[in-house]
């Protein structure tokens, strides 16, 4: 039976920082200018002092800033206190968690007007560090004892991808073209130019330099050289991989009662699912997240649509074939054909099922606890038709998707948004 | 019949033995691998220890240049490759295990389906240095 809340919920303002590498910024710092810009999203305007609670997404705290109770700490920065705020962790799916919280805090009737978003800062530690961090998300049991990274979990999902499907590395590639042509569109991007202007300036500084200049025929042809793109964990390469990034995002969630107090463009929150599976080698197939599966059929039976409705979505792209994974689970394509939509184009910003707009988190940038609330802020510009250049052009937008996943899978938060 | 208590200790404990273990239920003959102290197919907690045969099949792989701080340790790198990966074992759960002697440095000549064998390897520096699962080709 499909559930539904108790009264509507809604989000009417949406912020982020821009998503990098900030050597002088810490998460803290990085959700203020996340909470500045969402204030400024609210059409009719808001005193912060109405917020009631605050659901902050913050996986790792601890090991990437040593900073421990992180809510009220934020709350802090925020002016919020004394508000209640309440920390969510679910790994790179904090931060949609906490907008789920959000939510049914407000279904409940416990609250009308709440907060929530997530933060991390993930540049201060070395490449190792942060491996070690991530690969804390997997079960250390059976698969960091096995030497297990977190990109490793994605790529042995594609290697049982390509040998299931015909899938070649290239088709991973493409995800990776794709998305940085979108994030080139986004200036809140980390990577804010395509793989072709990555290529073309390393050629520039080469001719600098008065060095040997590179050849590169194309971007495919630069993806393939193990020098500009190395093996990260084979078939996942550097541009496979989405950055160790340090970023902000939240959102204000409502009550529908109050939505128009706020905004005459609010994104109501139809359909909502939260599902989680255990370690890959005991999940029923190696090319699927379950969680996923049964998120998303939570979230479209509560929103009353189907797959092919769906206009527009971001997908957690940790890692290219994530995206392709994603693109299957949610129902946008059957098992094995998502490879062959990228191929066709059919995923581009101006193609029929635009994945991605914002250039994923592959491009865009992953600090992990926000990217699951970057994604809502992005499907907010884009159903009120706000996104600027990366504007999916669709007529009559209505209908937005996000897919957020904590860990390699077990966790996976579906949101489906309709703006009236 | 061993009487060890079905913990990830015992697990590592037999694996130090040079025994690979599995936990299967009496009730519903799941195998949990490693073990866990109650079914969590059926909530039964009759429970027993079944040498593996150690046979099994390469499902999924990846050869890692950039691995954790205990496999950097253990002197792998982006030059000398490990390969790990899942794999369906003979009685028909999975398991995850790094696979020794396959050609890491080669990825693409590594293939799913091949045939592996249980191995073990040890890792860690003094006291923590202790004996994993591994499989070889």
């Amino acid at each position: 039976m499909a559930r539904k809340l108790n009264r509507g919920v809604a989000i009417v303002g949406a912020g982020m920082s821009k998503f990098g590498a900030f050597p002088d910024k810490n998460s803290r710092e990085l959700l203020v200018e996340a909470f500045i810009e969402m204030m400024g999203s609210i059409d009719k305007g808001i005193d912060p002092k109405d917020i009631e609670a605050f659901y902050f997404g913050d996986a790792a705290g601890e090991a990437f800033e040593g900073q421990g109770h992180t809510a009220p700490i934020m709350g802090d920065w925020l002016g919020l206190l004394p508000i209640p705020c309440v920390r969510v962790e679910n790994a790179c799916a904090s931060g949609s968690v906490a907008i789920r919280q959000a939510m049914l805090s407000i279904a409940s009737g416990m609250h009308d007007i709440v907060l929530a978003g997530g933060a991390e800062k993930m540049s201060n530690l070395s490449t190792t560090r942060v491996t070690d961090t991530l690969a804390d998300f997997t079960d250390v049991y059976s698969e960091r004892s096995a030497g297990f990274t977190f990109p490793t979990a994605y790529a042995s999902m594609a290697t049982a991808y390509m040998a299931e499907y015909g899938a070649r590395p290239e088709h991973f590639m493409m995800v990776g073209i794709k998305n940085h042509r979108n994030g080139a569109l986004n200036p809140k991007a980390q990577f804010n130019s395509s793989i072709l202007d990555i290529m073309n300036s390393k050629i520039s500084k080469a001719k600098g330099k008065g060095g040997a200049i590179p050849t590169w025929k194309d971007e495919m042809d630069f993806l393939h050289d193990e020098g500009a793109n190395p093996i990260v964990a084979w078939p996942m390469r550097l541009f496979d991989c989405s950055p160790i990034s340090d970023g902000a995002a939240c959102v204000l969630v409502v009550a529908e009662e109050l939505v128009r107090r706020f905004t005459d463009s609010p994104l109501y929150i139809i359909g909502s699912g939260l599902a989680s599976c255990g370690p890959l080698h005991d999940r029923d197939r190696l090319t699927s997240i379950s969680a996923a599966r049964v998120a998303s059929q939570q979230a479209y039976e509560m929103a009353g649509v189907k797959p092919q409705d769906i206009q527009v979505a971001e997908v957690h792209d940790c890692f290219t074939i994530a995206e392709l994974v994603a693109m299957e689970d949610i129902g946008f394509y059957e098992p094995g054909t998502a490879y062959k939509a990228v191929e066709e184009g059919a995923t581009a910003l101006d193609g029929p099922k635009p994945i991605n707009p914002s250039g994923g988190l592959k491009s865009k940038g992953h600090p992990i606890s926000a990217s699951g609330a970057g994604q809502v802020v992005e499907i907010w510009h884009q159903l009120r038709e706000e996104a600027g250049l990366r504007q999916v052009p669709i007529k009559n937008l209505r209908l937005g998707l996000t897919h957020n996943i904590g860990a390699h899978g077990s966790t996976c938060s579906i949101n489906i948004f309709e703006r009236r | 019949m061993d009487k060890r208590p079905f913990t990830i200790a015992s697990f590592d404990q037999f694996l130090a033995e040079g025994k690979f273990m599995g936990m299967k239920c009496s009730k519903c003959g799941a195998f949990r691998i490693p073990p866990k102290p109650m079914c969590s197919q059926c909530y039964s907690t009759e429970l027993e220890w079944v040498e593996m045969t150690g046979k099994g099949t390469l499902s999924a792989y990846s050869c890692v240049a950039v691995g954790t701080t205990m496999m950097v340790e253990e002197g792998y790198d982006r030059k000398n490759l490990y390969c790990t990966g899942v794999i369906s074992l003979e009685e028909g759960p999975r398991i995850c295990a790094q696979i020794i002697g396959a050609d890491s440095n080669n990825p693409e000549s590594i293939k799913i389906g091949t045939p592996l064998k249980v191995g073990f390897v040890e890792r860690g520096k003094g006291e923590e240095r202790r004996t994993y699962l591994a499989f070889n080709p």
